[in-house]
């Protein structure tokens, strides 16, 4: 059992899922309500990580990282390196791998919200944003833990992005599922089973958590 | 030659008490959807200070117009202005975000915020106050409206006429320069609703501001109403006093809403001065009636308005009655509509319904086929132009 590939791989998971939600609710904010008539492109965009092979992101990830990107270079610029094998870059690319499994569920909670609820609290003085806040956000606590506990759990499980974008550094970008892979290749097969059930087990947990918020007598919220 | 109706202006003294700052002025042109495909809300009016029942079908575009004046949704052209401030105006390109209005609205689902409690929902509107003042305030309207005791309550675990008091706290509470009450007590008993009209109207005595209530219910109209709004089709049929504009309609749209189910074109044949009646033949059958008289001439077409349940059936031909109407007819059909019940009577030309009790269709034993006397008095013809 290889604790330093598993605690890297809660840290980054934590961190994606943490900085999703940031990221994510502005992302299904806009998709929610813009009316822009070419939404659906963008819409499309962020769910392409769902379809599309890991190896595929991971590679352009790794382009834009390198050197050869001006992303790339102004980054290298500020600190002497690209950010392709380290531990930034794998939460770079971690962030598109895991972004449509944290903006779905928020974007569809948000658009479960009541409409006349909106309308009431515009009437009531408060502007979108303010609305956004004190309603919006409120109602759609499941969809927002929802988010949270997919993007994390999806990021649990990356394979390819990180072997594309991080290599296998041990204490650095080592996670567990490659370095399951690594056990196998050593025909190393009880240690690697351990470590196998141990991320089966908590991916289970993590979905367990989320099919219990949404469970039906919950579909406004927690409270009673 | 038609006939010339002409409205009576609203009573002049009322009006000059009003400050002119709280008057509402709306004059906008929406096209809009509705079941029979879209149609184009056309409005003017002005409603001062109290309450203005906007009355009529659904469809009629009353929501629409409602939603114009809150800012949810913007009209195609004119202008909307409160107190002589533009909320909206198609000319200048102004319009203010609904936000910015302080215009009350409340709608007939209430819309309550389910994660609030019943104190933080009325506390939603103050958000600009301190704390300090947001509970003050908010404690002191949750009196006024007897629903302190639900404070900690949310919305689920609140019944549905107190709920509709939360409703009303929470929008009154912001001292909205007008109120929108869009079918507010549709789904409230008899005893809860005229409790809630009579905190309405203390909270209005002490807000001079303009309330538009929106409902369908003619019985609302003279509950609520110092004035009457009637919209058919997106445009102004009628608008007077309660009593004006719904007892002795001049238009057929607002007889059909305000519930006169006997409608007849008419031809003034004979005109009795000296009675204060004439006598009018409906359509083009030989059925006469007599009817009030109007500024009518001989020759003249009006359409005459009958309530179903101001005519009377006798199975034996009366006499000595003061109604000067007693017409021969046969019953076509009877209808049981819960404990009423309907017969439509043919008189020869003309169709008359009306309704009876179950007991006095036992009594009567009526039924299809049977020959009657239907008996109209005089004042129950309501007279209507075109």
């Amino acid at each position: 059992m290889n604790w330093e590939a598993f605690w890297l791989t809660v840290r980054l998971a934590a961190i994606v899922s943490t900085l999703l939600i940031a990221i994510g609710i502005p992302i299904a904010y806009w998709l929610t309500y813009s009316r822009w008539r070419w939404k659906f492109l963008v819409e499309a965009a962020v769910a392409l990580p769902i379809v599309l092979p890991p190896t595929v992101l991971g590679f352009y990830v790794l382009v834009a990282l390198g050197s050869r990107s001006p992303f790339g270079r102004w980054w290298e610029s500020f600190n002497g390196h690209t950010l392709a094998f380290t531990f930034g870059g794998l939460v770079i690319g971690s962030l598109f791998y895991s972004l449509p499994f944290a903006v779905q569920p928020f974007a569809a909670s948000f658009g479960a919200v009541d409409g006349k609820l909106l309308r009431a609290s515009a009437s009531l003085g408060h502007s979108p944003v303010q609305t956004f806040r004190r309603v919006v956000l409120p109602l759609s606590r499941a969809g927002l833990v929802t988010g949270f506990a997919l993007s994390f759990a999806h990021t649990l499980g990356e394979f390819g992005v990180v072997l594309m974008v991080g290599g296998n550094i041990p204490g650095v970008t080592r996670t567990i599922s490659i370095d399951i892979y690594d056990q196998v290749e050593a025909a190393n097969y009880s240690s690697a089973n351990s470590t196998a059930l141990l991320l089966l087990v908590i991916s289970f947990l993590v979905l367990a958590t989320v099919y219990g918020l949404n469970r039906r007598s919950w579909a406004v919220g927690p409270w009673r | 030659m038609a006939v010339k109706i002409i409205l009576p202006a609203r009573a002049a003294p009322q009006a000059a008490v009003e400050p002119i700052s709280s008057e509402l002025e709306v004059r906008i042109r929406k096209r809009f959807p509705n079941p029979e495909g879209s149609f184009n809300l056309n409005v003017h009016f002005r409603a001062l200070a109290g309450f203005t029942i906007l009355f009529g079908a659904s469809g009629a575009g009353k929501t629409t117009l409602l939603d114009c004046i809150a800012g949810l949704t913007d009209p195609d052209e004119g202008r909307i202005a409160i107190g002589g401030e533009d909320l909206y105006d198609s000319e200048n390109k102004r319009n203010l975000v609904a936000w910015k209005r302080s215009i009350g609205y409340v709608h007939q689902d209430l819309a309550l915020f389910p994660h609030l409690t019943a104190e933080e929902n009325v506390a939603y509107g103050l958000r600009s106050l301190s704390a300090v003042e947001r509970q003050s305030r908010s404690r002191e309207i949750l009196a006024a409206f007897r629903i302190d005791h639900l404070r900690d309550r949310r919305p689920a675990q609140i019944a549905g006429g107190e709920r509709q008091r939360v409703a009303l706290a929470r929008t009154l509470v912001t001292n909205p320069r007008a109120l929108l009450l869009d079918e507010p007590l549709a789904a409230l008993d008899r005893p809860t609703k005229s409790s809630l009209v009579g905190d309405l109207r203390k909270w209005n005595q002490l807000n001079r501001v303009p309330i538009l209530f929106v409902t369908h219910s003619s019985e609302e109209v003279f509950a609520l109403g110092d004035e009457v709004i009637v919209l058919d089709a997106g445009r102004i049929v009628a608008q007077g006093r309660p009593h004006e504009v719904m007892c002795a309609p001049r238009l057929e749209t607002v007889a059909h809403l305000s519930g006169f189910e006997n409608i007849f074109g008419a031809t003034v044949t004979a005109l009795h001065a000296t009675r204060g009646t004439m006598t009018c033949r409906l359509g083009t059958g030989e059925v006469e009636l007599e009817t009030p008289l109007v500024s009518a001439e001989i020759g003249s077409r009006l359409r005459v308005g009958i309530r179903a349940g101001d005519l009377l059936l006798a199975t034996a031909s009366p006499q000595g009655l003061s109604a000067r109407n007693i017409l021969p007819g046969t019953i076509r059909q009877l209808v049981q509509r819960d404990v009423m019940v309907s017969a439509m009577v043919d008189c020869g030309g003309a169709e008359f319904e009306v309704h009876l009790t179950l007991a006095a269709r036992d009594d009567l034993q009526l039924g299809a086929g049977k020959s009657v006397w239907i008996v109209i008095k005089t004042h129950s013809c309501h007279l209507m132009g075109g």
